[in-house]
């Protein structure tokens, strides 16, 4: 009886500029394993289906328990974490591809710095520096701890803002895990004291306007993120504000 | 403000969907519906129309002016998105592409309706009255493309109640959304049952 193997289809590219091209590769298979250790395994053995020698493929990955974000990549038409998915779950032939809407590096390896200059735009952050000692900050409600909990998940994947359809060249959208961190540090006790400035760098060019509630992101999210109720929030919040400045200042 | 126009514009392109467009267009789907009484009761609700003060002016400022800015944005938005209802085939998504779709059908039977009824009318080439609709829809093509059009004009405006509610953070968490998947889609059967029966009084 012939060994069980496993077919891999992968959208490969040599450098950011030059045109993508599919390899397929048969490897041997082992129980439990996931696309990283399949990766791996071509790592080591870089021989195609057709049996000539290539490349390694080049990808991301740090944590292996989906909580970086790193490894995130297009696995059968739909993008989530290399880690966290498992060849015996998979329909075969795996395809692998890198999640375009970043520009490509290598492979399956991506350029997320748009996201880190998203958070950098609506000021993701609690400012709590001052040149004396502040004291302690204010308290924060248990029920609201709970699920801002649940916004602080978010590892910066980029999964959501390929499973927009309005996150593309055309558009300048910062994406909607920007919009649930503007949530997220709003309601903080210490944060609220700046969410003026997160409110306004949401209503600026690419802001939460380009949303259009196609709701995918809510459905992609791999640590299940409500996307859209914050939106939606964030939506009556950015609303209020445009009202409240164009009225009483 | 200089740089938040974008927020603005997408804020009144919503709203001017629901006020006055909206409104507008349950009102003339109404109005039509008198037909189905006979040619006489709907060149009374003509003639009632036609009898308002400063007709023309609240025509562009009701009409005409809002439903411009609503089309010309709504060409640009429809335009930058990349449908991906291929591998995110959820309802929500299909929505999605479908009020793009929809609201482009909608804009290209707008213009022609506009054209062969008010802008003939105003050419003084036809009378507005119950005969220019059923000579209209005496040709079946006419029927079939009134039909699509009367559709894609309900469900752009149904489920533009739906993004309206988002928009502007009245329907927040999941539950209340799909309640409003729930009602907007049954103002889709109704207004659409109306639409449809007002047409089919004018087929002779």
């Amino acid at each position: 009886m012939a060994e069980k193997v496993i077919h891999l289809i992968i959208t490969r590219q040599d450098s950011p500029d030059s045109a993508p091209y599919k390899e397929e590769f048969k490897i041997p298979y082992r129980p439990n394993m996931n696309v990283i250790s399949a990766l791996m395994e071509i790592q080591r053995n870089p021989v195609n289906a057709t049996g000539q020698h290539t490349s390694p493929i080049t990808w991301e990955s740090n944590c292996l328990e989906e909580v970086c974000g790193a490894c995130s990549m297009v696995i059968n038409g739909k993008p989530r974490q290399a880690c966290t998915a498992l060849i015996d779950k998979l329909e075969q032939p795996i395809r692998l591809e890198p999640m375009r809407t970043f520009p490509v590096q290598r492979d399956l390896s991506i350029d997320r710095s748009r996201m880190f200059d998203a958070l950098k735009r609506v000021k993701a952050w609690i400012p709590i520096d001052g040149t004396h000692d502040l004291g302690p900050g204010p308290r924060m409600p248990e029920v609201e701890r709970q699920w801002a909990y649940e916004l602080s998940k978010c590892m910066t994947c980029g999964v959501c803002l390929e499973a927009c359809p309005n996150v593309n060249d055309k558009t300048a959208f910062i994406g909607p895990f920007a919009i649930s961190q503007v949530r997220l540090f709003n309601q903080h006790p210490t944060g609220q004291m700046n969410k003026h400035e997160r409110l306004e760098a949401l209503m600026e060019e690419g802001g939460i306007q380009e949303c259009g509630n196609s709701q995918n992101c809510v459905q992609a999210c791999p640590k299940g993120i409500p996307l859209t109720t914050s939106i939606a929030h964030m939506n009556k919040e950015t609303t209020k504000h445009a009202i409240k400045k164009f009225f009483f200042s | 403000m200089a740089n938040s126009h974008q927020f603005l514009s997408r804020r009144l392109h919503s709203l001017l969907g629901l006020f006055p467009i909206g409104i507008y267009l349950i009102f003339h789907l109404l109005a039509n519906h008198q037909a189905t009484k006979g040619p006489e009761a709907f060149n009374q609700a003509v003639g009632l129309i036609e009898s308002l003060p400063f007709l023309i002016v609240i025509e562009f400022v009701i009409i005409y002016i809002p439903l411009l800015f609503h089309a010309i944005l709504g060409i640009y938005i429809a335009f930058q998105a990349k449908h991906n209802v291929g591998s995110f085939s959820y309802g929500r998504n299909q929505m999605f592409m479908w009020q793009r779709i929809t609201g482009i059908i909608t804009l290209i039977f707008i213009a022609w309706h506009v054209w062969e009824t008010r802008i003939q009318f105003a050419l003084g080439n036809k009378e507005l009255n119950y005969q220019m609709m059923a000579d209209i829809l005496s040709n079946p093509a006419m029927v079939v493309f009134y039909t699509i059009g009367i559709l894609s004009a309900v469900f752009h405006f149904s489920n533009g109640i739906w993004s309206f509610l988002v928009h502007w953070g009245i329907t927040v968490g999941p539950r209340s959304q799909r309640l409003a998947t729930y009602l907007t889609m049954g103002i889709f059967v109704v207004v659409s049952f109306i639409g449809l029966r007002a047409m089919a009084a004018f087929i002779q």
